[in-house]
């Protein structure tokens, strides 16, 4: 029987699989899950033609509305889980089998990200050829680099609401479905965050995607430099800074939920 | 009539107000009403500063909010009812014993639409109350033409019921995703009906959807009522009197009542044909 580390790579692959495959199993959900969002950009790039603003600003709500693919999986598919998966009867299994709780979580974001990545990709092919979205990279390695921390703080970040929305129970549905256009505001999803101003700009960069997208923007295209907060270089070491703290935050909640929810005798009770 | 209304009607309503508002603290309830479609708005009011040569003056600027806010009424309220069977049926797994209850189910699903609207009416409310107050809006109480503005809402409002009635019934006998649908029409009346940009902008090919829906016809009344003739430099609906406008959006929301009419009978009829009741999605 695998133990140690070896049992730890084969927890992440095991619950990695079924989001991977559960993807392909079905489409339906690659469609509305992909053609909602583009419908929501389509209105932002329509929108800022309204306002005759130039050809990057579209590019803002192309490259947001595919960031959004991240987020809503992040905040319904590992944040809600542990709750969703206490009202299936399965979290009581998880936690009696000899596997580690953190490998769990892990298979369940690399899974989420490798399929939302689909999502976001076929968002951004679908922007770029409707709406002529052009990009003016100025380095593929930092723009690939600023994407992995981002995803990584992202999903560490899930990781720790994971336990957390466990314990608000039933609040999850609301809290989730009313955050998701304050979240949109503040990680400035659809335009440049530094319109805030600094002061809020930084308080928003507490949120991964902030940070992020902030400096995809400014990576991506030609207008980019002009309308970032910060420089690409610190808002990597901000990313590098929010990984470590959201993962090692997500360890800590994790036992201590795991415990409690023993102790408390509450991981099968449905109605918390 | 009135036996289904106090049997029916006010209990779904009060359901509906129940399950929208009761998970938390009353003041919680209040400030998240407020926080959602304030956020959504402020996107739009930060996308305008960051196109720096838009003034917040420009009849633009108004047109998107006031598209925006009153947009909150067709996600409550279309996408709100096809959500409403699917927690009956599948999270608390109560819609079977509605159906063996002495009560009419399309008065069950208008009730709690009107709990959908009472939420959205606050949400609307709050975020026309920014707008005047915060967001530079034009927007004047004394101003304001009260009865076109009231009779637009009752109407738009009639309408999205009966949209949603149909979404509603139609989700009813969908097994797999039903979550989708409401959403996507949804969506689709966010870029069609011209809620926050004017639909001459669309591709010539798909202007012709915008003039079939009815939100479209609505948002042009509830725009002139509450702006007055700010917004006479928008081409799309100018050539059409507010008569024309109400005469248009009351055909619509007959033929989509009679449309719910029908709908609601047949998919009721197949959703018990084909065991949907107690039907649990995506299994």
């Amino acid at each position: 029987m695998d133990s140690g580390w070896r049992l730890f790579l084969r927890t992440i692959v095991a619950r990695a699989y079924p989001r991977v495959i559960g993807q392909q199993r079905q489409k339906s959900w690659i469609f509305f899950e992909t053609f909602l969002p583009f419908i929501a950009v389509a209105g932002y790039v329509y929108v800022y033609r309204a306002m005759e603003a130039s050809q990057d600003f579209m590019g803002f709500a192309v490259m947001g509305g595919a960031m959004t693919a991240f987020w809503l999986n992040v905040i319904w598919s590992m944040s809600a889980q542990m709750y969703w998966e206490k009202d299936n009867g399965n979290l009581a299994l998880y936690i009696m089998a000899p596997n580690s709780m953190m490998a769990i979580l892990l298979g369940m974001a690399l899974g989420g990200m490798v399929a939302t990545a689909l999502r976001a990709a076929v968002i951004l092919i679908f922007g770029i050829w409707v709406f002529h979205v052009q990009f003016a990279v100025s380095s593929f390695v930092q723009l690939f680099a600023v994407f992995l921390l981002t995803m990584s703080a992202l999903y560490g970040m899930g990781m720790l609401f994971a336990s957390l929305f466990l314990l608000y129970g039933r609040n999850v549905w609301q809290i989730n479905a009313m955050m998701q256009e304050p979240i949109y505001l503040i990680s400035g999803f659809y335009f440049p965050v530094k319109n805030f101003g600094m002061v809020v700009s930084l308080a928003a960069s507490i949120l991964p995607m902030t940070l992020g997208m902030d400096a995809m923007r400014q990576l991506m295209f030609s207008s980019g430099p002009a309308i970032g907060f910060l420089p690409v270089r610190k808002e990597i070491v901000g990313l590098v800074f929010l990984s470590v703290v959201f993962v090692t935050a997500a360890k800590y909640w994790l036992d201590k939920m795991e415990r409690l929810a023993v102790q408390e005798g509450t991981l099968t009770d449905r109605r918390k | 009539m009135l036996n289904t209304f106090s049997r029916t009607f006010i209990p779904a309503a009060w359901l509906g107000w129940q399950v929208e508002s009761n998970w938390t603290h009353p003041l919680v309830f209040f400030l998240f009403s407020a926080l959602k479609p304030i956020s959504g708005v402020m996107i739009l009011v930060f996308m305008f500063r960051a196109v720096s040569h838009v003034s917040t003056s420009s009849p633009l600027y108004a047109y998107i909010y006031v598209g925006n806010a009153f947009y909150i009424y067709v996600g409550a309220i279309v996408a709100g009812a096809s959500y409403s069977i699917l927690d009956d049926r599948e999270r608390y797994r109560s819609l079977k014993y509605l159906y063996i209850a002495p009560v009419s189910i399309p008065v069950y699903m208008f009730g709690r639409a009107v709990a959908r609207f009472a939420t959205a009416t606050l949400a609307v409310a709050i975020t026309l109350a920014a707008g005047g107050l915060i967001f530079k809006v034009p927007i004047h109480p004394l101003q304001v033409d009260w009865p076109m503005f009231l009779s637009a809402l009752f109407l738009g409002v009639l309408c999205l019921a009966a949209i949603g009635i149909i979404l509603g019934s139609w989700t009813l006998t969908i097994r797999s995703e039903p979550h989708f649908l409401g959403e996507a029409v949804a969506a689709a009346m966010y870029l069609f009906s011209g809620a926050i940009f004017p639909i001459t902008l669309l591709p010539r090919s798909l202007q012709p959807i915008g003039y079939l829906m009815p939100m479209t016809y609505w948002l042009e009344l509830v725009r002139r009522a509450l702006l007055g003739t700010n917004l006479s430099v928008f081409p799309t609906l100018v050539s059409y009197s507010n008569g024309e406008l109400f005469g248009v959006l009351a055909i619509l929301t007959a033929s989509f009542g009679v449309v719910a009419f029908i709908a609601f009978r047949y998919f009721d009829r197949m959703a018990r044909d084909r065991g949907m009741i107690d039907a649990q999605s995506n299994f």
